[in-house]
């Protein structure tokens, strides 16, 4: 039986119990005693400063209200008729920056409405039901093609079925849901809420997956523009950026997103190895997915280690506290320079770091941590060879998400704009589907 | 700690809080609980003639209605008088106030509109040793079909009449319990003091129905699938039992005649509130039914602490108080002008105030960059809405205009002195005065 002081990368540091408690629910669902309690402390206020900070324009005020009167169905139908996957959003938003940061109870009590809560409570509810609100329109016999079974391209399939469009996506992996199925902490979507999300998210019809297929791997540009009046690009951020530092070929030195990927299609957390001192580089959403997961799976030193300052980091300050508190150590203002170890990584060797008018600068002065298993997140780029214009590293795109190629979209993170959120990919799906609906339809 | 001690009718209790007669009053285990969490006196539950007690519903007596948080605004009920014998009240209630002297006990009484009913129950009562009758002409529900409750309440000459009884067969104080479902409670109040009353106490219950259930159609309380009119109370009739109060303090045939205030009183504001009405005490119920009897003691503490801020040494310093500042409509100051004004560091930006003003009233609020809410004084008429909306207590705050400024909104100068509608130009009978 291995522990957490188990030398090197391996399995089943924790009990099964252990890690069934680890990698539940983060927030558990809202009963509904919970939810009317909670929803009724919306003020239901006039253009209210939650909506603006939807990336999705769901109006709050209005589905808490429906929930606050025994409708949490109705609740569910107003958020889903703007963010058809209002129900992972309502787990992995980052509310704290978003709506829950805006509503006027933070500002009155630093306490806000638990917007994403309720969200969920409420599509929960119609979810379990089975229920799928939405009908398609007449069909207009076109058709589109969607590249990328993530966020945006699902949003965009639903929108574009809805309006009596048929879709086919096309998905480079063996299942649909992208970066809520293969990208997010686990404790954030139980349940095989992803997958749930997808098969009910396609009731409306109209849409057909076909797996194992994307640009470069049996699918072309020009291709697809041929055969669909338009075609919607969702591939997101295919690659992952490089570390300068030397030794990153080192055994234990992975990616986090494949991390991340395992564990989440991991049957069995007790088989899944991971190591007894953890480093994370990067300051983003993934490291703190990863560093916290690592904790939860049993190692005893989990240190997240970022090149600039506290203030500078992208994961929100709750992410930051959820990972403090669950007993990741988080360092600033340290960069890689080496990875040390004979074979295997045993130490990361860092640099301190200033930020200086002329950039981030290394100080010079070095410190080394022991290290079994490195995870790198530190970003991930757009992978295409095809011939569209790339801004900043990211599809260049006009209005609702229009490329430099004539009947081709694109949105979610291979586009650029926006926060590299889901909420943010939905929001872009949607909205591209309508300006490919008025354009196929001769409106716009 | 001032000393809340009260006189009422020569009643004297160790505060003006009283338990009305309902259901924690209905006997002596109750009452002894209430006093000693610290109640200053019970009004009994109603006792009706000898003879097999009436009977109740065997399913749900009480319907509600709610604020945010399922807070218990509204109440009703559709229990009756006693179900118990009167002999075992009356037992009760002589072994009550021999222990409790201190303490204020009132018999409330039902029977019938005869004469014998009253002359038969009254010496039985006067045994107990109990302060004071209190005639129950106010229930809505059960008792009024056969001739009692609000159904004498709802007839000044019946009132009289049996108040006359009352004061012929019994020598201890009469408080007559008026029933609001009525137009103008002036009118029982006169029949009870041309009775012989020695006070009135008010309100009872209001005819109400507090929901309908939507899948059987059924009024809540239901009963097998129908409902009857219940008696409401609780916070949600406590401005209406204020008015009511008001009108009887203020009205010069009952002027001075004494007055116990029921109705919605939950917190010791709400009893200061009625005692400046002109009550000289308050009556409980739906607080004590809602959180339990040890509310008494935040009523207590809560009043002793604002008359010692106040000055106050005694329940009588305030109590009539606000009377002469309830006026008719046609009196108030029409040259007193306010303006909203919206305090900006206290403004949480939620826009209520906008929106209520600007689809609803005046749109005299302006939503600026940055939602910033602004007062535009050219549309304001000072109508309170803004304030009544604004979930921040004193964030909008309704601001006099001194006399010699200019009102933005009529580009009339404001008038020092004072001008009602009778002396207006626009008010046809004011020029026929002339």
């Amino acid at each position: 039986m291995n522990s957490p002081t188990t030398s090197g990368i391996v399995a089943g540091r924790l009990s099964e119990q252990q890690l069934a408690d680890n990698f539940s629910d983060l927030h558990a669902p809202l009963d509904p005693h919970e939810a009317s309690v909670a929803a009724d402390r919306c003020y239901f206020c006039h253009d209210a400063p939650c909506v603006t900070a939807c990336p999705t324009d769901i109006d709050i005020p209005l589905f808490i209200r429906q929930i606050a009167t025994g409708q949490p169905e109705g609740a569910a139908k107003t958020i889903l008729s703007q963010n058809i996957l209002g129900g992972m959003c309502a787990r992995v938003c980052p509310t704290e920056t978003l709506c829950e940061q805006a509503c006027v109870r933070e500002e009155a009590e630093g306490k806000p409405v638990i917007i994403g809560q309720l969200q969920r409570f409420a599509t929960d509810t119609l979810m379990a039901q089975g229920i799928h609100p939405f009908a398609r329109e007449d069909s207009t016999g076109k058709r589109v093609a969607v590249v990328g079974a993530g966020p945006s391209g699902l949003a965009c399939a639903h929108r574009l079925a809805m309006r009596g469009h048929d879709v086919v996506i096309y998905e480079a992996s063996t299942k649909a849901g992208g970066l809520n199925e293969f990208g997010i902490a686990a404790y954030k979507s139980t349940d095989d809420f992803a997958a749930k999300e997808v098969d009910w998210l396609l009731k409306i019809g109209g849409i057909t997956i076909e797996t194992g297929k994307a640009l470069g791997q049996g699918l072309n540009l020009s291709d697809l523009t041929s055969e669909f009046d338009a075609v919607f690009l969702s591939i997101g951020l295919g690659g992952v950026n490089d570390l300068a530092a030397s030794g990153a070929e080192k055994i234990g030195v992975t990616d986090a997103v494949d991390f991340i990927s395992l564990l989440r299609q991991t049957d069995d957390l007790k088989t899944l190895p991971i190591g007894r001192n953890v480093v994370v580089i990067g300051g983003g959403m993934t490291a703190v997915d990863a560093a916290v997961q690592s904790k939860l799976l049993g190692a005893e030193n989990v240190t997240i280690a970022y090149r600039r300052g506290r203030d500078r980091m992208a994961a929100s300050e709750f992410e930051q506290d959820l990972a403090t508190t669950k007993g990741v150590r988080i360092l600033y203002n340290l960069q890689p320079v080496a990875f040390h170890g004979n074979g295997s990584v045993v130490e990361v060797e860092f640099e301190y770091t200033a930020d200086t008018p002329n950039g981030l600068q290394g100080t010079g002065e070095t410190m080394r941590i022991p290290a079994d298993q490195v995870f790198k997140a530190i970003g991930q780029t757009l992978e295409t060879s095809e011939q569209l214009k790339i801004e900043r590293g990211k599809i260049a795109v006009t209005g609702a998400g229009r490329t430099s190629v004539d009947d081709v979209w694109a949105g979610g993170d291979c586009a650029l704009g926006g926060e590299d959120l889901t909420v943010t990919a939905v929001a872009e799906g949607r909205d591209a589907a309508e300006d490919i609906h008025q354009t196929l339809m001769g409106k716009a | 700690m001032a000393d809340l001690t009260t006189n009422f009718l020569g009643i004297t209790s160790p505060n003006p809080f009283w338990l009305a007669s309902a259901p924690p009053t209905d006997k002596e285990y109750n009452v002894r609980r209430a006093f000693e969490a610290g109640w200053g006196g019970v009004v009994w539950k109603t006792l009706g003639s000898e003879g097999p007690p009436i009977v109740n519903v065997n399913g749900p007596r009480y319907g509600a209605i709610y604020g945010a948080d399922r807070r218990l605004l509204g109440l009703n009920n559709i229990e009756l008088i006693t179900d118990r014998p009167l002999e075992t009240n009356l037992e009760e209630m002589a072994r009550v106030k021999a222990d409790y002297p201190d303490r204020a006990l009132i018999a409330s009484i039902m029977v019938p509109c005869e004469e014998e009913a009253w002359k038969a129950i009254l010496p039985r009562v006067a045994e107990t040793n109990a302060d004071g009758i209190e005639l129950n002409f106010g229930c809505p529900h059960g008792m009024s079909e056969r001739g009692m409750g609000a159904a004498v309440g709802q007839v000044p000459e019946y009132i009289e009449m049996v108040t006359r009884w009352c004061k012929k067969y019994y020598d201890r104080p009469v408080i007559v319990k008026l029933t609001p479902n009525i137009t103008d409670v002036r009118y029982p109040a006169r029949a009870a003091k041309n009775g012989g009353a020695d006070a009135v106490s008010l309100i009872n219950t209001i005819s109400s129905i507090t929901s309908v259930n939507l899948d059987n159609f059924s009024p809540e309380p239901s009963i097998d699938g129908k409902g009857s009119h219940g008696g409401y109370c609780g916070p949600a009739v406590k401005p209406i039992a204020m008015n009511m109060v008001a009108e009887i303090a203020r009205d010069p045939e009952t002027h001075g005649l004494p007055i116990s205030g029921i109705g919605g009183v939950t917190t010791w504001r709400d009893a200061a509130e009625f005692m400046s009405l002109g009550a000289g005490n308050v009556q409980v119920c739906t607080a004590a039914m809602t959180y339990g009897f040890k509310i008494v003691q935040e009523m207590i503490t809560g009043l002793s602490e604002w008359m010692d801020k106040k000055g106050y040494t005694s329940t009588s310093d305030f109590i009539g108080q606000a009377v002469p500042n309830v006026t008719d409509w046609q009196y108030l100051n029409l040259n007193y002008i306010a303006k909203a004004k919206i305090d900006q560091d206290a403004c949480i930006k939620c826009g209520r105030c906008y929106i209520a003003c600007e689809d609803t009233s005046h749109q005299a609020i302006w939503m600026k960059e940055g939602r910033v809410f602004e007062v535009n004084d050219a549309e304001c008429v000072a109508c309170n809405l803004c304030v009544d909306v604004c979930p921040i207590e004193g964030c909008i705050t309704m601001e006099r205009m001194p006399a010699g400024a200019t009102d933005p909104r009529t580009g009339q100068t404001v008038q020092e002195e004072y001008a009602n509608w009778t002396m207006h130009p626009n008010n046809p009978s004011s020029q026929a005065a002339e």
